[in-house]
């Protein structure tokens, strides 16, 4: 598995990420060097292993579905970047014609 | 003997005696705090007014002869992860930079009922990735035995705020080995509990199935206070586990005679440092003279524990990290459209180190790569689960080596990160298979650096790691050394 620029180009579209073209390059090879150690898992015989996402034997913790009050909308507004009266603002999503 | 020398147990033992106020021992420690911060680069931000508020409020209650806990006007401190209503909160991020939070998490509410004092927010790595401190927007933290050294990481400066005196106690979060690894560097005792012991509830998530909280302080003994005082059931977690939590105060002094303590031969390897597997071979011999039964055990799959690690973390990271977009909170880009903002935000605010784990975390998780590196990383993390539970059929405790060196200098893991991340070696398995790890000072290298052993114990028996720990430190003096000031 080798990892080229165009995937990393690719990875940071999928997560978001604005990179400049000496970053990609950069992140190119770490990545491959990364992933070439991480092969030695393939080495691993797992044909029998159920995977483990999570260490402890709770299952579909839920609470009764009752309407509780918890944080007041001013509080969290507080932290918005930019609002206008009581909602969100941000760029131009949609393009009308 | 500086008032900062003493334990907490002492502190709290002199405070109830009203030999000494807490607003005194407060000030002591900002005035510590103020005399290094400009060397050990620990604080990201001190809360003075506040510290000494609650100081004077707890020191009044006393006074009235109500009943307090034994940690009340004790000031501790917390990595900078940790969120804290109306104080800033950063995780060492330029993406969370000026972050105030509008609720506290579960363990600073704990803290609060408590009575303890908030010294402020420490430095870390930037949300809890590395291994030394040095991926923070805030700068490095240093080492107070070696200034042109790292703490270790993430919870570096959480480890350097105790070992320098500047607070009682303090606590960070261990993902991989993020308190346990800073506490061996820095010569302090830390415990990363077992997962699920401690509410994750307002703690900054990096990977949520091996993420957890814990403390840091000079004796075994505190970091026992200290656990107690946070540990149990939070129904606000849902990962958190309703089983009780034992009075780790009362299981100190008991005897470790008979006791089975297996050393696995994996982790005392060619790339261990000289002094450190001599200072853990001294430990152990020290426990066979306290009468525990030492015995060599194999965790075969020790070699596959890195790799399975960063592919399991980095996926998870890369989730957790998803809601990083200047939307609703945080550093904001300026943007024409909304995804122009989601990617400049994103590239701007997240540190390089960020950056490369949420990419290899994408990689892990996308389409035609998913069973090849997740899944397979999500099957071996399996079998280096059984290899504990397998090895805990025969032994009480297993003890190791923290790292396998002791303090690298700053700057020299930087070029490359395998390098950096195979640091981790011996603290990483725990944390895949959830269980518990109690580190403590058991030497020194040539340079008078700290070694600390490890001691993991079954998932839940925190109390167990406490009894050899404890036994272990009062038969020895590592504990008393403190840096050259």
């Amino acid at each position: 598995m080798h990892i080229t620029k165009e995937l990393i180009h690719h990875l940071a579209k999928l997560a978001l990420l604005e990179l400049t073209s000496e970053e990609e390059k950069r992140y190119a090879s770490e990545l491959d060097s990364l992933i070439g150690y991480f092969e030695k898992l393939q080495e691993v015989d797992t044909s029998h292993v159920q995977p483990t996402y999570h260490v402890v034997p709770l299952r579909n913790v839920l609470r009764p579905d009752e309407a509780k009050k918890t944080f007041g909308i001013t509080d969290l507004m507080s932290v918005v970047p930019l609002h206008e009266e009581g909602a969100i603002k941000v760029p131009k999503i949609i393009d009308i014609e | 003997m500086n008032l900062y020398d003493f334990t907490i147990e002492e502190l709290s033992q002199k405070l109830s005696r009203k030999e000494i106020s807490s607003e005194e021992l407060t000030r002591v420690c900002l005035k510590r705090i103020h005399e290094t911060q400009k060397q050990l680069n620990t604080f990201i931000t001190i809360t003075e007014e506040a510290a000494l508020e609650t100081a004077k409020r707890v020191d009044k209650i006393r006074l009235k002869g109500e009943k307090l806990s034994p940690l009340a006007g004790i000031p501790i401190a917390l990595k900078d992860i940790f969120l804290t209503k109306g104080i800033r909160t950063t995780c060492a991020s330029r993406i969370l930079d000026n972050f105030i939070p509008p609720y506290d998490c579960t363990v600073y509410e704990k803290l609060k009922e408590n009575d303890t004092v908030l010294l402020g927010k420490l430095n870390q790595d930037e949300f809890a990735m590395g291994s030394s401190n040095e991926n923070s927007h805030f700068g490095s933290s240093r080492n107070p035995w070696d200034l042109e050294r790292t703490p270790g990481g993430s919870s570096g400066a959480s480890a350097a705020s105790v070992a320098a005196r500047q607070c009682m106690g303090s606590f960070g979060t261990d993902t991989g080995g993020s308190i346990r690894q800073p506490a061996s560097m820095c010569g302090v005792v830390g415990i990363k509990p077992s997962y699920g012991r401690v509410s994750r509830y307002g703690i900054i998530a990096f990977a949520s199935s091996l993420d957890q909280v814990g403390p840091f302080g000079k004796s075994v003994k505190d970091v026992a206070y200290l656990l107690k005082a946070v540990a149990g059931y939070d129904a606000k977690d849902s990962t958190s586990v309703p089983v009780p939590v034992p009075d780790y105060i009362s299981c100190l002094k008991k005897d470790v005679k008979g006791l089975k303590i297996g050393i696995p031969k994996e982790y005392f390897i060619q790339g261990l440092q000289k002094s450190v597997e001599h200072a853990v071979q001294g430990a152990i011999d020290v426990i066979k003279k306290l009468g525990a039964d030492i015995k060599e055990i194999s965790l075969p799959h020790t070699q596959y524990a890195i790799p399975t690690y960063y592919l399991v973390a980095t996926a998870e990271a890369s989730s957790n990290l998803a809601r990083y977009d200047g939307v609703k909170y945080g550093y904001r880009a300026k943007a024409d459209t909304l995804k122009d903002m989601y990617q400049k935000t994103r590239g701007e605010g997240f540190g390089t180190e960020v950056k490369r784990r949420i990419m290899l975390g994408t990689f892990v998780l996308s389409s035609g790569y998913y069973d090849a590196y997740y899944k397979k990383a999500s099957q071996v993390r399996t079998l280096i689960k059984k290899d504990f539970d397998d090895a805990f059929k025969t032994c009480d405790l297993i003890v190791t080596p923290t790292a396998p060196t002791t303090a690298f200098k700053l700057g020299e893991k930087m070029d490359d990160p395998l390098q950096m991340y195979l640091s981790d070696l011996f603290t990483i398995s725990t944390n895949l298979a959830g269980l518990p790890g109690l580190v403590l000072p058991c030497g020194f290298d040539e340079k008078n650096l700290p070694i600390g052993l490890q001691i993991l114990g079954p998932h839940f028996k925190e109390e167990r790691m406490f009894q050899l720990g404890y036994a272990y430190e009062q038969a020895t003096e590592w504990h008393k050394r403190t840096y050259p000031v």
